[in-house]
């Protein structure tokens, strides 16, 4: 590798190697529980009850604090997916196709709860439940895409060939990913444009602002937990003649 | 990087590539469909479908809102800022609806070149905020029936 | 703010309440089901083990 430091490689070539990976997350879990709690708490409590009503929009407006980070994670997890799946094709690391697979459900169930908390504000705000606009179309195609990785992956017994299809397929779904962001731009949509990452000032105001900003983090912090629950899993499935996983079986015998 | 990885890394870039030229054809080649609404100019200047079901999209003209008779009728006036529609709607109208909102509304345009709607949608905007904030800040300047012309 | 506004919403409260619900086992199925996997796995392998060592 050029450019980065031998520490960095290191690192990642340990992390790579499954019992290491095992391990390492077992430690790693308290911390990570943690950190959520610390955000998700001070996140809820702001956004629920601290902040104000909406000029507009009165109280719906608090579903925002789902719909937006869950939203955001939908497109983030799809192209993490994606560039892990580039990673498993590429450079056949067994570590990046388990991340791949384990960030799919997640991302796929971000990407449901951002449609149906849509379609919860969608009803009294815009006057409907659904809309064919582009935006909640594009995003309703991301569904699908995920639920075609997972789907393709369950298909084929052979995990090692799974991930390589999923893999094309995570790559050449991740067009929608601009598309999707921006849709409100390029076409007239129902759904408005964007709030928080237009580039001049955010058209939020700061008591509201604050308590977004700790959803999402909570809702990153939650994907790692969640993938990794799943990553542990698919590991020792994967991995289950090997010496590590026997041994790791024997142990929980012993207990 | 060793030859082997290099060329699988060379096909998966193409292979995105690939994709997203095709992609950005179809959505070329689409994008009228794509368009959720049409804006008031298209409707005047007569882009807008004759007899068929379409949706028109713009803002409520502040003091346009009127209910001639005593039914559930309402008659607005929409704009995108260079020319305006009248709609003509009876029903339930959503939370949002207010003079000076977006609104999409679904329906045909009468031979008088009133929009008929079937279905009126509020548009919101992008802005959130306290009431108490919202009411020091100075409204910005809504254009008004006269003066949209 | 009494408690009876705070669930009422300013009148949305079903809306908000059922996006935060359906979000929240959403997200706790996420987290107990691969562990609940994981479980039936150990189980599995280690009564597979003491068929193989018997």
């Amino acid at each position: 590798m050029f450019l980065v430091p031998d520490a960095v490689v290191r690192f990642f070539h340990r992390m790579a190697s499954p019992p290491h990976f095992y391990a390492f997350t077992e430690k790693l879990m308290p911390w990570l529980t943690g950190l959520f709690l610390l955000l998700i708490v001070p996140g809820l409590y702001g956004g629920l009850y601290l902040a104000p009503a909406d000029y507009q929009q009165g109280d719906s407006y608090r579903i925002i604090y789902i719909h937006v980070p869950a939203a955001w994670m939908s497109l983030f997890i799809y192209v993490v997916m994606a560039v892990t799946g580039g990673i498993g094709l590429i450079w056949r690391i067994k570590l990046a196709e388990v991340v791949m697979i384990s960030s799919a459900s997640v991302g796929a169930s971000f990407t449901f709860i951002a449609l149906v908390t849509g379609s919860l504000w969608g009803k009294p705000m815009w006057g409907t439940w659904w809309v064919w606009d582009a935006r909640l179309t594009s995003e309703l195609i991301l569904l699908f895409l995920y639920l075609g990785v997972i789907g393709l992956y369950g298909a084929i017994d052979d995990k090692r060939t799974a991930s390589k299809a999923v893999a094309i397929l995570a790559l050449v779904g991740v067009v929608n990913i601009p598309i999707i962001h921006y849709s409100v731009e390029w076409w007239n949509t129902l759904h408005q444009g964007p709030t928080v990452t237009k580039m001049d000032k955010p058209s939020i105001h700061v008591s509201m602002l604050v308590p977004l900003l700790l959803m999402a983090l909570a809702f990153k912090v939650y994907y790692i937990i969640a993938m990794i629950l799943r990553a542990r899993v698919e590991l020792v499935q994967r991995e289950r003649n090997s010496q590590w996983v026997k041994s790791l079986i024997a142990e929980e015998v012993v207990e | 990087m060793k030859p082997a990885r290099k060329q699988r890394l060379i096909l998966i870039t193409l292979m995105v590539i690939g994709a997203g030229i095709a992609t950005a054809f179809a959505l070329k080649s689409f994008n009228d469909n794509l368009m959720y609404f049409f804006p008031p100019t298209d409707v005047v200047d007569g882009k807008a479908p004759k007899d068929a079901l379409f949706r028109l999209g713009g803002m409520v003209i502040k003091g346009s809102v009127e209910r001639p008779g005593d039914g559930m009728m309402v008659r607005f006036k929409l704009t995108d800022f260079k020319k305006e529609v009248t709609v003509e709607y009876t029903g339930i109208l959503p939370d949002l609806f207010r003079e000076g909102q977006g609104i999409v509304a679904h329906g045909r345009l009468s031979p008088q070149g009133v929009f008929i709607a079937e279905e009126v949608l509020a548009k919101h905007d992008e802005n959130y905020m306290p009431p108490e904030v919202a009411g020091s800040l100075k409204k910005p300047e809504a254009p008004s029936a006269g003066k949209a012309q | 703010m009494s408690f009876q506004e705070f669930l009422e919403m300013g009148g949305y409260g079903f809306y908000v309440w059922t996006s935060y619900g359906i979000a929240t086992i959403i997200l706790i199925a996420n987290i107990v089901f691969p562990l609940f996997q994981r479980k039936i796995f150990f189980r599995q392998q280690a009564l597979k083990q003491k068929r193989q060592n018997s």
